[in-house]
């Protein structure tokens, strides 16, 4: 029983050592550096963008103007939660995808695994790790959209406006934190490091960009539109399209970002006449919309969970050999 | 010496699907001992001193370090047992010390005792003024004295080292041979190297085990597997002689009890036979007008026990110089070839 508590409390130290090195390794790394001074870069050329477009969107709707800060865009420039659903996978990959094959390759990962630790702890250090360091990307973005927005637009938030932007950033970490999750199971699957960089960004690209084209190619095939026949299948149509878009957690991201930055979305998915009759205009309290995108946002913790048992479960199987 | 047993294995089996990596192997090391474990690439060094360090299961069989479980307790074990792996790594953008001090908050020590004991083992291995360079740019050598370094931070009980004397040059070598011997000596710490490199091995090792396709065939000291040969009754003899001519064979063939003979590269002639002939051979090379240049019977020597345990395990390679890998050993382990 002692020599069990002994064990637990070398494990835990051990796990605290690791995961220290591992946060310090990556904030001190060229490659944090670059990613942060790219989503800087980027949010800053989204919030020009809103600042420049609000007058416009402000005179459709004159309710929630601080959230609308992180939702415009101009013409030209995508807005902040765009940003956040294309390019956060990206910082995802940037910060895992040679977790454990570097380690490997460098010969250190048996002598890693010599120390009194449980070998489950190595990975999870660095998924903890990594994920740490998503969320002071995420928030300092975060901060620095508000701050910079007050300073321009001169209207503070209100408290509701401050709960959905905690929301919305929240979410946003557990967004990239799915893509860490995968980077690190193609680092644990792949020997070398560029292989699961490869194949990391390959199923980001598809995700984001082709997986809308591959739901509605199979959705038209399955329950064709077309003649008579299409009439009744629009719905079925309609609702094959939205099940296979909300595989990507692009899709899943998108949709929740929009409803938790926009309390003017009252649904998701397919609302019929009759349950649009006699409905009152008005915007959703903010516990509304976190009802709303509960779904999105445990399936995407699931996501996260489900990768990194796929990472776990390989890793732990794998032979601790040079 | 003579210490209570601190490593003992039952049985212990590892099956790769379709082959066997480590056959039933019974092993008893005593504390304060230094054993080394020959073999042959891909013999199952390896995967033994990974089921002893608790990092791969063993499909059959126990193993146990200081009574604690390798596989249930591998923590345990892991707390007093020091590994260094063949060709070991750093963090390359680290510093020595910082990787020393690494592997110590690893172990669970207070920062102060930390830089105490980094200090401390630096200059044991002789590291102190490359300890503040990264390690990327160390040397092979450097790596292998930090490596030792390393695992001396958790101060360990029992030392497992795998290939220490690889791709260390003469004078490292000398210096790592002195140091595993304080190791020993002056720490007390139970020691198993595992190597293929005979000669150094022969050196350092109180007793040694024999390891080949996965079964360890002979086990003792040095002197007693020596013994044991010659009680089988086989004895090589190397002589030099002048005149070095036909006639010199042909005389030493007429003593019953030579079974071959051959001319070695050397120019020393090779004589096998079934009993000590060294009287007789003197006798009649006197007899014969002959000069004996040398003469040396062969057997004390680890090379020879290594290579005449390999060919009664039915291995015909020739391990002369440690390296070389049965063709039989390779294709048993297809996923190794492209080591080393």
């Amino acid at each position: 029983m002692s020599s069990h508590g002994e064990a637990a409390e070398s494990n835990r130290r051990g796990l605290r050592a690791l995961y220290r090195k591992e946060f310090a390794d990556h904030l001190d790394s060229k490659r944090f550096f670059l990613i942060f001074a790219l989503m800087l870069l980027v949010t800053t050329a989204s919030l020009i963008g809103a600042v420049s477009n609000l007058s416009d969107a402000v005179s459709e709707s004159s309710e929630f103007i601080f959230l609308k800060l992180f939702t415009t865009s101009s013409s030209s420039i995508y807005s902040f939660a765009t940003f956040i659903a294309f390019l956060g996978p990206l910082v995802g990959i940037t910060l895992g995808f040679d977790a454990v094959n570097n380690e490997r390759s460098q010969g250190t990962l048996n002598r890693l695994a010599a120390q009194p630790i449980y070998r489950d702890s190595i990975i999870n250090a660095k998924f903890l790790a990594g994920a740490s360091a998503i969320a002071v990307i995420v928030i300092v973005l975060g901060l620095y959209i508000s701050g910079a927005g007050l300073l321009l637009i001169g209207i503070p938030p209100s408290i509701e406006e401050v709960f959905r932007i905690i929301a919305f950033l929240l979410l946003s970490i557990v967004y990239i934190c799915v893509w860490l999750a995968l980077a690190i199971i193609f680092s644990v699957v792949s020997k070398h490091a560029a292989t699961a960089a490869l194949i990391c960004m390959s199923i980001w690209l598809f995700l984001s960009l082709f997986m809308s084209l591959v739901a509605s190619g199979l959705a038209n095939l399955l329950f064709p539109l077309d003649g008579f026949e299409g009439l009744t299948n629009v719905m079925s149509n309609y609702q094959m399209d939205l099940l296979l878009n909300r595989i990507s957690p692009y899709y899943l991201f998108s949709e929740a970002a929009t409803t938790i930055l926009n309390p003017n979305v009252r649904a998701i998915g397919v609302v019929t006449m009759s349950s649009y009759s006699g409905a009152i205009a008005g915007s959703l309290s903010f516990g509304q919309s976190l009802l709303l995108v509960w779904p999105h946002l445990v399936v995407m913790a699931a996501l996260a969970i489900a990768g990194f048992a796929v990472a776990y479960v390989n890793f732990m199987r794998q032979e601790i050999r040079a | 010496m003579g210490g209570s047993t601190i490593i003992r294995t039952k049985g212990l089996t590892k099956r790769y699907d379709t082959i066997t990596a480590v056959k039933a192997l019974n092993l008893e090391i005593r504390e304060g001992e230094v054993f080394g474990l020959l073999g042959p690439n891909g013999a199952g060094k390896t995967t033994t001193t990974l089921m002893l360090l608790g990092l791969t299961e063993p499909t059959e069989g126990t193993a146990a370090i200081d009574g604690h479980d390798c596989t249930r307790d591998s923590i345990a074990v892991k707390r007093i047992v020091g590994y260094l792996p063949d060709s070991v790594g750093f963090y390359p953008d680290l510093t020595g010390r910082e990787n020393l001090r690494f592997t110590g908050q690893l172990n669970g020590l207070e920062p102060s005792e930390c830089e105490e004991r980094a200090e401390q083992l630096l200059k044991r291995v002789g590291m102190v003024q490359a300890a503040d360079r990264k390690t990327g740019e160390y040397s092979r050598g450097m790596k292998q004295r930090l490596g030792i370094a390393d695992v001396l931070m958790k101060d360990p009980k029992v030392i497992i080292m795998d290939e220490p004397t690889l791709g260390i040059d003469p004078e490292g070598m000398r210096e790592l041979i002195a140091l595993i011997r304080e190791l020993s000596v002056k720490d007390g710490r139970t020691i198993l190297i595992s190597s293929h490199q005979l000669y150094q091995v022969q050196q350092i090792c109180d007793r040694v085990g024999i390891f080949v396709q996965g079964e360890l065939i002979a086990c003792g000291r040095i002197e007693e597997l020596g013994k044991q040969l010659e009680n089988e009754g086989r004895y090589v003899l190397d002589i030099q002689a002048e005149p070095d001519n036909e006639a010199l064979g042909e005389l030493l063939r007429q003593i019953p009890e030579v079974h071959s003979l051959q001319q070695g590269a050397d120019g020393l002639l090779h004589v096998e036979s079934g009993r000590d002939i060294r009287r007789e051979v003197t006798a009649m090379l006197v007899k014969n007008g002959y000069t004996l240049l040398q003469m040396r019977q062969r057997g004390g020597d680890l090379d020879e026990i290594y290579q005449r345990y390999f060919e009664k395990a039915g291995e015909q390679h020739d391990t002369a110089g440690g390296k070389g890998t049965a063709p039989a050993v390779r294709r048993v382990f297809p996923w190794r070839s492209g080591r080393k």
